[in-house]
């Protein structure tokens, strides 16, 4: 479709020229760098006083990447606000009058959702990585060519971009920016992780998008990690996931009316 | 050109369009008119492939809107003018619609200078007035140079100048050769504008025809009757032109106004009952009111008088009903003449619960204002101490 890339610009416009999207994007990269940071250095300053349990978990690259469970909210805010302000402005009218063509109207939208996402979060990794591991400092840090970093690192990059796509199927599904941040927020922030520490419910929780992503971010394996999948499995778990969400949201919009 | 065949739209068991079926002919401009709630928006919405519609098709140059190559190219809206990211400016909106439309970005200042927008296309559209507003949704509407323009209410809160500016751009664009589809809820406003009508109510047609022939056809002539100022004259004429069975209103004026009498037949009759005319002329109804008659069945929000009484008997005062369809619901019927004209919030005619005394109105007209209207006596209420003016 010749329309595309004219379609692909104007999604990139739409997010560029309203300040909520930009602002949302630069508070979660804010957000994981400095939380990552900050974890970085208590983990320093109080390394002597934690126990032996605690130190065998930790991991270098996942903890100066650990400010990314804020870092989410904010990203999950965006991808929630670039498909619901079209429904909460009216906008969606216009926009499905120019585009009648959901299909290329949808894809679009996913696309520079995902572009976006994913070149912030790359960089967003590399800088929160490296801030982290020169707050660490010589005893606790690793190197970026240690066996598995670089994929921890790279993959906190997808990782973010899933999230905001998963994000931008539910909140398709569901169209009012209120009901699915409402939904989504207190979800991976409070929920998914009380879940996973419950006996019963985490064999569940496991699987739930957010706990199977997030494995790819450790370059080692914790000691005592049940999860029957590996690092690239539970990011595979987690895309099926983000699939199931935008397809679910394009079903909806194609067949509901605008 | 736009053919509608047999649309229909319900909402769960709200029939919002039924069996609609008219068309849209290029080089005029069409009016789309209806009372609120009538299906107007829904059928645009419809046209646009927004909505599906329940049953039959809705066809934009033979195609429907949806599988149309390079619609926004061939068909411009204003649907909604506060349907904008408030957050963006008024440059940026258009930019991101002309670029949806594969349209090029120099288009964007060429609409803005045509709508009069330029001196604040860089402010953050939620700054804007509703007037505005309408100019920016204009201007999306024209971005692609479309041969084919549907505005819903354009001139809604545009000032004067505006809304000749509006009526003039209709007429422009059609003169073009364009089919252009406007909605309203205002008769007097297309009557200035259009060529030809769309009339509908509660989602049916009523009437599909030249503007011209609507006059004709809808506005029934009536006679001015002024006598010397004395009470006793005016009503030995009244009962003399009732006796020869025609209609008496009388104007808040004094003036009476005579229907279903020839006019040489009232100066006969002033005559032979010994009464002087100090004015005796022909006049034609106002497109409004043929309007307002043809649509009298079919207004889903009425109002009746407020009766004030919740106010005064906190006990025992009778809880609303809520809004809700008239009672009387078998749709286009015909409605007398003397129902209350006028939509508000406001209670069906007949609910059941409601003591008689309540849910009827006194007939307000607010075209004609009778001074005087036949209200139906309030035994216990206090009767509204003035006729309710204009309820729109």
């Amino acid at each position: 479709m010749a329309a595309t890339t004219a379609v692909l610009q104007s999604e990139w416009t739409k997010v560029r020229t309203v300040r909520s999207t930009v602002w949302t994007l630069a508070s979660a990269a804010v957000l994981t760098i400095v939380i990552s940071g900050l974890f970085c250095l208590l983990f320093r300053t109080q390394w002597d006083t934690i126990e032996e349990g605690a130190r065998a978990q930790f991991d270098a690259t996942s903890q100066s990447l650990s400010g990314l469970f804020l870092g989410q909210l904010a990203l999950i805010t965006f991808g929630v606000l670039i498909i619901s302000s079209e429904y909460s402005t009216g906008m969606i009218r216009a926009s499905l009058s120019a585009v009648p063509q959901r299909a290329t109207f949808y894809l679009s939208k996913v696309a520079v959702a995902a572009g976006i996402t994913f070149v912030l979060g790359v960089i967003v990794s590399f800088i929160s990585f490296f801030i982290g591991q020169a707050i660490l400092g010589g005893d606790l840090d690793t190197s970026i060519s240690d066996p598995g970093v670089l994929r921890a690192v790279f993959g906190a990059g997808l990782y973010m971009t899933l999230m905001v796509l998963f994000a931008v199927g539910v909140a398709t599904m569901l169209r009012s920016p209120m009901v699915s941040l409402g939904i989504l927020i207190p979800f991976f922030f409070l929920i998914s992780g009380i879940l996973s520490a419950v006996p019963g419910a985490k064999d569940v929780a496991r699987y739930f998008p957010d706990q199977a992503g997030s494995k790819i971010m450790r370059a080692t394996i914790a000691p005592d990690d049940p999860a029957p999948y590996s690092a690239w499995g539970g990011l595979g778990i987690m895309a099926l996931w983000v699939i199931v969400a935008l397809i679910g949201g394009y079903v909806l919009l194609k067949k509901r009316d605008a | 050109m736009i053919e509608a065949v047999g649309l229909t739209k319900t909402y769960g068991s709200k029939t919002a369009v039924y069996n609609l079926s008219f068309q849209v002919r290029p080089g005029m401009v069409t009016g789309f008119l209806g009372p609120n709630g009538s299906g107007k928006s829904t059928t645009m919405r419809m046209i646009l492939g927004l909505d599906t519609p329940t049953a039959g098709r809705v066809t934009v140059g033979g195609q429907p809107f949806r599988q149309l190559p390079n619609a926004p190219r061939r068909v411009g809206a204003l649907l909604d003018a506060k349907a904008v990211h408030g957050g963006r400016s008024a440059r940026h909106h258009l930019l991101c619609l002309a670029q949806l439309s594969g349209i090029p970005a120099r288009r964007v200042d060429e609409v803005l200078g045509v709508v009069g927008l330029q001196e604040v296309a860089g402010r953050r559209s939620k700054g804007f007035s509703l007037g505005m507003g309408q100019r920016l949704g204009i201007a999306a509407a024209l971005l692609g140079d479309p041969e084919v323009l549907l505005f819903d209410e354009p001139v809604n809160g545009l000032d004067p100048e505006g809304i000749h500016w509006v009526r003039h751009l209709m007429r422009k664009l059609a003169s073009e050769g364009r089919t252009v589809f406007v909605s309203s809820h205002l008769m007097s406003e297309m009557a200035l504008t259009a060529d030809h009508l769309i009339v509908i109510g509660r989602g049916q047609l009523l009437a599909d025809m030249s503007v011209k022939d609507f006059i004709a056809g809808n506005s029934t002539g009536f006679a001015m009757v002024r006598t010397p100022d004395v009470a006793a004259d005016r009503e030995k004429l009244t009962k003399a032109l009732t006796d020869a069975g025609a209609q008496v209103q009388q104007e808040q004026d004094g003036a009476l106004r005579v229907t279903g009498l020839e006019l040489p037949r009232i100066s006969d009759l002033a005559h032979e009952a010994a009464v002087r005319l100090w004015e005796l002329s022909p006049h034609q109804a106002s497109l409004e009111e043929a309007y307002m008659r043809l649509t009298n069945g079919a207004v889903d929000y009425r109002s009746t008088a407020d009766p004030r009484q919740g106010l005064q008997q906190p006990a025992g005062a009778p809880a609303p009903g809520g809004w809700g369809m008239p009672q009387q619901a078998p749709w286009p019927q015909p409605v007398p003449q003397q129902q209350p004209y006028g939509y508000g919030y406001g209670q069906p005619q007949q609910h059941p619960q409601q003591p008689p005394v309540q849910a009827y109105a006194p007939p307000v007209n607010p075209y004609t204002q009778p001074a005087a209207p036949a209200a139906p006596a309030a035994p216990s209420a206090p009767q509204p101490t003035e006729p309710v003016e204009d309820a729109r």
